[in-house]
């Protein structure tokens, strides 16, 4: 009801969640097959400019593959990694955040102290060495989003927790007898929700451009999966010959990151009753 | 209502203002006030009466959904809302100065006193730095802290409540302006620190001959401070006179319910009397009786 | 004198580990089943803290509270628990006290299924309604947030979260301190009323000795965590025992014109030190 009223939440929620469409069901959209190479067919441009051919509304690639059955499919591991490596983050940073912030005392003491350590490592350096540990693909591209970016949840998770727990309506669900997990879930947590939404979106699109850094440098996903980092790393070489290459993933990673981030906007407006006065 | 014998040194006329973000709902209502030489006149009225829009408008720093409808600010002559902004800085600080209402933020938490002091010295008033240092000294001692050089030398934090709120006292009274507005500058503070600073306000204003415009909602503390009083209600000047016949014999029906529902320890048998509902109708009445007045005086 | 409720003997109170400088020194006080006693003082004399011990949401460092009997801070977590429905408490700021993510009605209705005093939501809503009758506020406000409400309707909110719970004791830490005075009016008389109909026993905090003196029996005048003068009302007012409770009478101002008021009197200018 109040979502639809959003415009930010509509625009964008229905660009993600076309975007998800799009990505279940590729096989069934995806105008060709993205990983058929065929050179008579190589860098022709999109429709509408001289020499375009039909079928390949956005051209194709040096390899004379389709772009935007590439595109396409590249959404997959896009939208994986988004939901799945920021819902992990997401989920264990604010829970340790939650607790550090309420329990304080030893329990801050030592999860506060773990994240000035984790954050001490350089990231790049620390998800390149964690890849080389454990191998490329998917997974590793997850767990390494994970393992560098709960520290963001976790610090701003326990600093709105402390400043919650501070104010009066905590003294008086206190006073009331509520116990202690029951104040922290039903009464804090709604009150910090609202920022980690827009958190969580936020990460969701960082979680997008890492992976297409991670793809772009060849530590993703093998190369006969389509990944826009992939797609931009291959445009880029013949970016004079066939500029589409390169531009159409761009586009599409663009586009996702900023509808992450406006989703994030919109849903804590209309979602929060304060905000939303 | 008792006129001021000589030129008032703020007089204003028929101020109006309204709020843009609420529809136009008029805030002011063709408020008149003076302030004469030397005189401490209180503002009072309860929360949104429109005291502290009043204090802004003085000072030109109307918040943006808030519109001048009309009237003048006059000050020795000129008025107040035709100045230009370079115009109303030169004004404000040199010839009217503010003493805010809540000393803890109305000091920068990250500069000494000292720095915080001497800049207006220094800007309103052209001394040298070592002038403005030797001058905020004696304004500390002035306001009875016993040891200027050490408060000079700390940081806000490090200061009382009723420290800190001398000192805002004075840097206001040492820039020796001729008008002084007292935005509630005893609301934050004990009841036994309240008493110092009222002292404290009312002594600088009887040596400097200073006018001060007192904004209160207590009438306990307008009545020790201010020689006249008026009585604001949503925007509307209800009543206005010398503070000692408003309070001993008030003529509007809400000045008497404001002094009904003030508790007093010395008569614990009244006070806390809830304003009596026909009194609010009347006044809405009123109001809107004013408002339909005054839009037919505009548009005829 | 009322049979005692709430009796503290010897309480002490340290934060942190500034045990050497505690925020109560050995106080002593009790309140009477349906008493109103005020706690006077001015910031700093630990007054809110001692309010706090007495609910047991501070943890004291010596000293007893016993209630209705029972030592509470005797007592194990769930003992205290089925305590708590019996001492409620009212807050300064309703603004903040009131959590802004939850409406009226949850804010309400919670407390009472927590304790069984309703058995289900329908029969928690035909309490509350009856409630917010009774401290005049309309019965849509369960659908409200704190935040669409005014200052007074919100702390009479606060009100009925205390008495919807039918507490002996119940702590009003001062509750009208933000309000104007016609509102701080209606406000204090529907407590005033509240205390008599419910046989409800009362420890007002509050910095303002003219509303103590309009709506409690006894008063305690605390400085620098510590009691310093003790008694009912119109002896203490009338006759005050210790300087510094007659230097707090004396710097209230009344809303009458007294030209020496101001430098009469010994609002002894302690101003020098910060």
């Amino acid at each position: 009801m109040r979502l639809i009223s959003d415009p930010k939440v509509v625009v964008a929620g229905g660009f993600i969640l076309f975007l998800i469409v799009v990505a279940i069901f590729a096989p069934l959209i995806a105008p060709q097959d993205p990983l058929a190479q065929n050179l008579l067919t190589a860098t022709l441009p999109p429709i509408g400019f001289p020499d375009a051919e039909p079928g390949f509304l956005l051209g194709t690639d040096g390899l004379g593959r389709d772009v935007l059955s590439r595109v396409i499919f590249g959404s997959r591991v896009s939208l994986t990694v988004a939901f799945v490596a920021a819902g992990l983050a997401c989920l264990i940073g604010s829970i340790l955040g939650l607790l550090a912030g309420y329990l304080g005392t030893f329990a801050d003491t030592v999860i506060s102290r773990l994240v000035d350590v984790w954050m001490a490592f350089p990231p790049v350096l620390l998800s390149i060495l964690l890849i080389a540990v454990i191998g490329t693909g998917l997974h590793s591209v997850i767990i390494a989003i994970v393992v560098i970016d709960w520290t963001r949840f976790c610090r701003v998770v326990r600093t709105e927790t402390m400043s919650q727990a501070q104010m009066d309506y905590v003294t008086a669900a206190q006073a009331v007898g509520f116990s202690r997990p029951a104040i922290l879930f039903r009464e804090i947590l709604p009150n910090v929700v609202p920022v980690l939404i827009a958190l969580l979106t936020l990460e969701m699109g960082i979680a997008v451009v890492v992976e297409a850094i991670l793809s772009f440098v060849g530590l993703s996903v093998s190369s006969d999966t389509p990944t826009w980092g992939g797609m931009i790393a291959e445009g880029r070489q013949i970016v004079h010959e066939g500029w589409w290459v390169l531009a159409a993933p761009l586009a599409a990673l663009f586009a996702t990151v900023v509808a992450f981030n406006q989703l994030g906007d919109g849903l804590a407006r209309s979602l929060d009753p304060v905000l939303r006065r | 209502m008792t006129a001021p014998k000589t030129m008032p040194r703020l007089a204003i006329e028929d101020l109006s203002a309204i709020s843009l973000r609420d529809g136009n709902r008029p805030i002011l209502r063709r408020v008149s006030l003076d302030v004469g030489l030397g005189e401490v006149h209180g503002l009072v009225g309860e929360s949104g009466a429109g005291k502290s829009t009043i204090a802004k408008a003085i000072l030109g720093i109307i918040p943006s959904q808030v519109r001048i409808a009309g009237g003048k600010i006059g000050f020795e002559g000129r008025d107040l809302l035709t100045l230009s902004g370079s115009a109303l800085r030169a004004v404000l600080g040199r010839d009217i100065a503010l003493v805010p209402q809540d000393p803890t933020t109305a000091l920068n938490p990250s500069r000494r006193i000292d720095a915080q002091m001497t800049d207006g010295l220094r800007l309103k008033r052209g001394l040298s730095a070592k002038e403005a240092r030797l001058r905020a000294h004696s304004l500390l001692e002035e306001v009875q802290i016993r040891d200027p050089d050490r408060v000079l030398a700390s940081y806000p934090h490090q200061l009382s409540g009723g420290m800190r709120q001398r000192v805002l006292i004075a840097a206001a009274f040492g820039l020796e302006p001729k008008l002084v507005i007292a935005d509630e500058p005893t609301t934050a503070l004990d009841v036994t620190v309240q008493k110092q600073i009222l002292r404290l306000i009312r002594a600088l204003q009887e040596r400097h001959g200073t006018s001060v415009l007192f904004v209160s909602h207590d009438l306990g503390v307008v009545a020790k401070i201010c020689d006249r009083v008026t009585v604001l209600y949503m925007g509307k000047v209800v009543e206005q006179g010398a503070t000692a016949a408003v309070l001993a014999a008030p003529r509007h029906a809400y000045t008497k319910a404001l002094l009904a529902a003030n508790p007093r320890y010395d008569r614990p048998d009244t006070g806390l009397e809830p304003t009596p509902p026909e009194v609010i109708t009347a006044l809405r009445a009123e109001i809107a009786a004013f408002d339909a007045g005054s839009g037919e005086a505009r548009d005829g | 004198m009322a049979d005692d409720l709430l009796v503290a003997r010897g309480l002490v109170v340290s934060y942190g580990r500034r045990a050497a400088a505690p925020v109560l020194h050995d106080v002593d006080i009790r309140v009477g089943k349906g008493e109103t006693v005020g706690i006077v003082g001015e910031s700093g004399s630990g007054k809110t803290t001692l309010g706090r011990a007495l609910l047991g949401l501070v943890q004291p460092t010596a000293g007893s509270i016993v209630f209705d009997g029972s030592d509470i801070t005797a007592v194990d977590e769930h003992a205290r628990r089925s305590l708590r429905r019996r001492m409620q408490m009212i807050f300064q700021d309703p603004m903040s006290s009131l959590n802004p993510r939850h409406t009226i009605g949850r804010i309400l209705i919670e407390p009472l299924l927590l304790h069984g005093l309703a058995d289900n939501r329908q029969a928690a809503r035909a309490l509350v309604h009856n409630v917010l009758d009774r401290v005049g506020l309309p019965r849509n406000a369960v659908d409200r947030y704190s935040f669409e409400l005014s200052g007074g309707q919100r702390q009479r909110v606060g009100i009925a979260r205390a008495v919807v719970l039918r507490p002996d004791f119940v702590l009003a830490d001062e509750i009208v301190s933000g309000l104007d005075v016609s509102t701080q009016a209606q406000v204090l008389r529907l407590l005033k009323e509240l205390t008599g109909e419910m046989h409800l026993a009362l420890a007002f905090i509050s910095h303002d000795l003219s509303v103590v003196r309009s709506i409690c029996q006894r008063v305690v005048v605390m400085r620098e965590g510590r009691v310093v003068e003790e008694g009912a009302c119109e002896r203490v007012f009338s006759a005050p025992q210790a300087d510094y409770t007659r230097m707090l009478i004396d710097a209230i101002p009344l809303p009458v014109v007294d030209p020496g008021w101001l430098n009469r009197g010994s609002a002894a200018d302690t101003s020098a030190s910060a």
